[in-house]
């Protein structure tokens, strides 16, 4: 960790999150894959929505977003666009993701816009303590959920491969190398990647359900969780109900934001020598 | 260059002034009566290197438009009822981390679908409340066409000035109105860029040296480093609990707004200085406004006329002093008395206030504002 730690504001510790939670887990997977790849730190932008998981970036030492519910995508959009040679990383929560940002989430996806997204699912909207997200498995207790969850939840790598991310993985916060590999691959790819990271909430998931403390949900992670390599060989009783980790999808494609610039090369080739339009007014001293 | 005459449609010229303001990057959803500009920006930016998106919806839109301000390119908007709510809450979000932003609205009736390709002026408190908390904001209404490019270029230069975010107020009419608009030399056009740090070091996103100033803005990208929250913070940038630092990071907000309200307002009078009978208004309520004052001084009357380009903060000082003077002000706006709250909260009972309200999705004509004016008791 200690070349890795140079990619922490320090000085913002402690950190807010309770005892247990998984959130911490899946930012030190974050910061690690940097590490390794060796992301220059003033070229790196992390940007997040609203959660507990959304205030892993005030710990990070880039330039760093902390927006509104759901729109973390939307506004990392615009820098990307803007600023294609920056890394942009968004980290979102469930919550903040599919339900709430669902729709960004999908555009971005579909753009194949250079963002690597790492999504904190601990199946429950940890910040407002415990009710229901759409990543909430059936039938699990939540605050809005006195009897059971009635609603089917999404798989969210499904929904990221069907909307056009090009790097779509599922790790945990049990599986922590597993992790790594993943986000580091994720933020090679040029183009929209998908992490999706099992992690605990031990405060809300955990009490409500009686799912134990932190230990006993990372315990409840790994059986849940089949790796999708292993899963090809096991006989389908030993699979079913259970979630594929590892690398899901992997379909390298053209970046929207690239592809945006040379565009932008064409019409500025095909327009020089031409006048007339309102972009004559355009301001040169900005 | 010599300087340019073009027959313009007002989204047109507000997208000129943006363009002429130094704008790189719009993003934005189409909506009637305001799509002329997103097509134009995404026919125009790419010509000069900019960058034109066509997000999901609303939201989306102005969420990209702060995040690419945020790297340090100046950023816009357009929209119309529906979207701008959709935008509130971002709104508020800009106002609070000081982002530089443009939004044109161009109004149609409402609440909800309403008249789609019909004028209202009934955004007026929206632009001003409509996103949650006390916050600041500056809103410009053009009366004309040349206006639309002057004003969205002053929105910029104020949002950028100031960091609060910028709204240029239209509506149909002048939106999709066609008028000659003298454009000037590009070289005389000086357009204002947000104050920023020399260097990163010792960066604080937030420090300011009074209790009403602007602080200096880095982009990001640049080595600063730098954290931006939509949770009260102190100059650090990151976040606070302490009631002494929300106070005052609020009251600064506000104070920027209000303590420069003599170098944003701007309005236009025409013969108010003798008047007793006043009409206030803006936007294309004002055109027709203007013709019925006229006709009133050639029969005799002694009516003048204030046109406020600046809405907010409300021009309180004119205002103000026109109380004394007019015996009557009359406030046509193409809503039930929004612009006339204000009138009437400045004026108190020095002087009667008159609301003339029209909100059938038609523009005034000049005799309906003559023929309220004379009719009143
Ligand atoms: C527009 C809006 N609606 C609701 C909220 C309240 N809210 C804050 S965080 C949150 C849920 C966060 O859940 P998730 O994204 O799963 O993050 P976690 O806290 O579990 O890490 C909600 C509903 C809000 N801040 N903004
Ligand atoms: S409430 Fe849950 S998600 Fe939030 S910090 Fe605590 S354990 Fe983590
Ligand atoms: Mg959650």
């Amino acid at each position: 960790m200690s070349d890795a730690l140079k990619y922490f504001r320090q000085d913002r510790l402690p950190h807010i999150w309770c005892p247990g939670c998984g959130h911490g887990t899946v930012t030190g997977a974050l910061v690690r894959a940097i590490e390794r790849l060796g992301l220059d730190k003033n070229k790196v932008c992390v940007v997040s929505g609203i959660g507990c998981s959304s205030r892993a970036v005030g710990y990070l030492d880039f330039d760093t977003l902390h927006t509104a519910h759901g729109r973390a995508l939307a506004f990392a959009t615009g820098i990307k666009l803007s600023r294609p040679d920056l890394k942009v990383i968004v980290m979102t929560g469930d919550g903040d993701c599919t339900a709430i940002g669902g729709n960004h989430f999908i555009h971005a996806a579909r753009r194949n816009i250079g963002i690597t997204t790492i999504v904190m699912n601990n199946e429950i909207y940890g910040m407002t303590s415990g009710q229901y997200s759409p990543m909430t498995p059936k039938g699990l207790l939540g605050t809005t959920a006195p009897y059971g969850n009635a609603e089917r939840s999404f798989d969210l790598c499904e929904l990221a491969k069907a909307s056009g991310a090009t790097f779509v993985g599922r790790g945990t916060s049990f599986h922590v190398p597993l992790l790594i590999d993943l986000i580091e691959k994720a933020l090679q790819n040029d183009g929209f990647s998908v992490v999706e990271a099992i992690t605990q909430c031990p405060t809300y998931l955990g009490r409500k359900n009686k799912l134990g403390g932190a230990v006993e949900m990372l315990n409840w992670i790994k059986d849940k969780t089949v790796n999708a390599k292993a899963a090809a060989a096991l006989p389908p009783e030993k699979k079913a109900g259970k979630l594929l980790i590892g690398e899901l999808h992997n379909a390298p494609a053209p970046e929207f934001a690239g592809e945006y610039g040379e565009l932008i090369g064409k019409v500025q080739r095909s327009f020089e020598n031409i006048k007339g339009g309102l972009w004559e007014c355009a301001s040169n001293s900005d | 260059m010599p300087k340019t005459v073009k027959l313009m449609q007002g989204n047109e010229a507000c997208t000129a002034g943006a363009l002429a303001a130094g704008l790189k990057f719009y993003a934005g959803y189409p909506i009637t009566p305001s799509t002329e500009i997103a097509e134009l920006c995404a026919e125009e930016l790419p010509k000069i290197g900019g960058k034109f998106i066509q997000m999901e919806d609303e939201i989306g839109s102005i969420a990209a438009i702060i995040g690419a301000s945020l790297t340090g390119k100046k950023s816009m908007t357009a929209t119309s009822g529906p979207g701008f709510s959709l935008m509130q809450e971002c709104l508020g979000y800009a106002s609070l981390c000081e982002i530089p932003l443009v939004i044109v609205n161009v109004q149609r009736m409402g609440p909800s679908t309403g008249m789609p390709t019909s004028p209202a002026q009934a955004d007026v408190m929206q632009a001003r409340w409509g996103t949650h908390g006390d916050h600041p904001v500056i809103v410009l209404a053009p009366g004309n066409v040349r206006e639309c490019f002057e004003l969205t270029l002053r929105a910029f230069d104020l949002s950028e000035k100031y960091r609060v975010p910028a709204i240029v107020l239209t509506d149909e009419v002048i939106g999709h109105m066609r008028e000659k608009v003298e454009l000037p030399d590009p070289a005389d056009v000086k357009p204002v860029r947000r104050a920023a740090p020399k260097s990163p070091a010792g960066y604080k996103p937030y420090a300011v040296e009074s209790d009403s100033a602007t602080p200096l803005m880095a982009p990001f990208g640049e080595g600063y480093r730098w954290h931006v929250t939509g949770l009260f913070h102190d100059e650090s940038g990151f976040p606070s609990n302490k009631p002494e630092v929300a106070d005052k990071l609020l009251r600064r907000l506000m104070a920027k707004v209000e303590k420069n309200a003599a170098d944003i307002e701007d309005y236009a009078t025409e013969s108010l200085e003798d008047c007793d009978i006043a009409v206030i208004s803006f936007g294309s309520s004002a055109m027709s406004s203007l013709s019925a004052v006229r006709r009133l001084r050639k029969e005799g009357k002694k009516a003048g006329m204030l046109r406020l380009k600046t809405i907010w903060p409300f021009p309180e000082t004119v205002v103000r002093e026109l109380a004394g003077h007019a015996k009557t002000i009359f406030v046509p706006e193409m809503n039930l008395g929004q612009l006339a709250l204000e009138v009437e909260r400045v004026v108190g009972c020095r002087s009667r206030v008159v609301r003339v309200g029209k909100v059938n999705g038609e523009l005034f004509r000049p005799e309906e504002i003559y023929n309220a004016i004379m009719g009143a008791k």
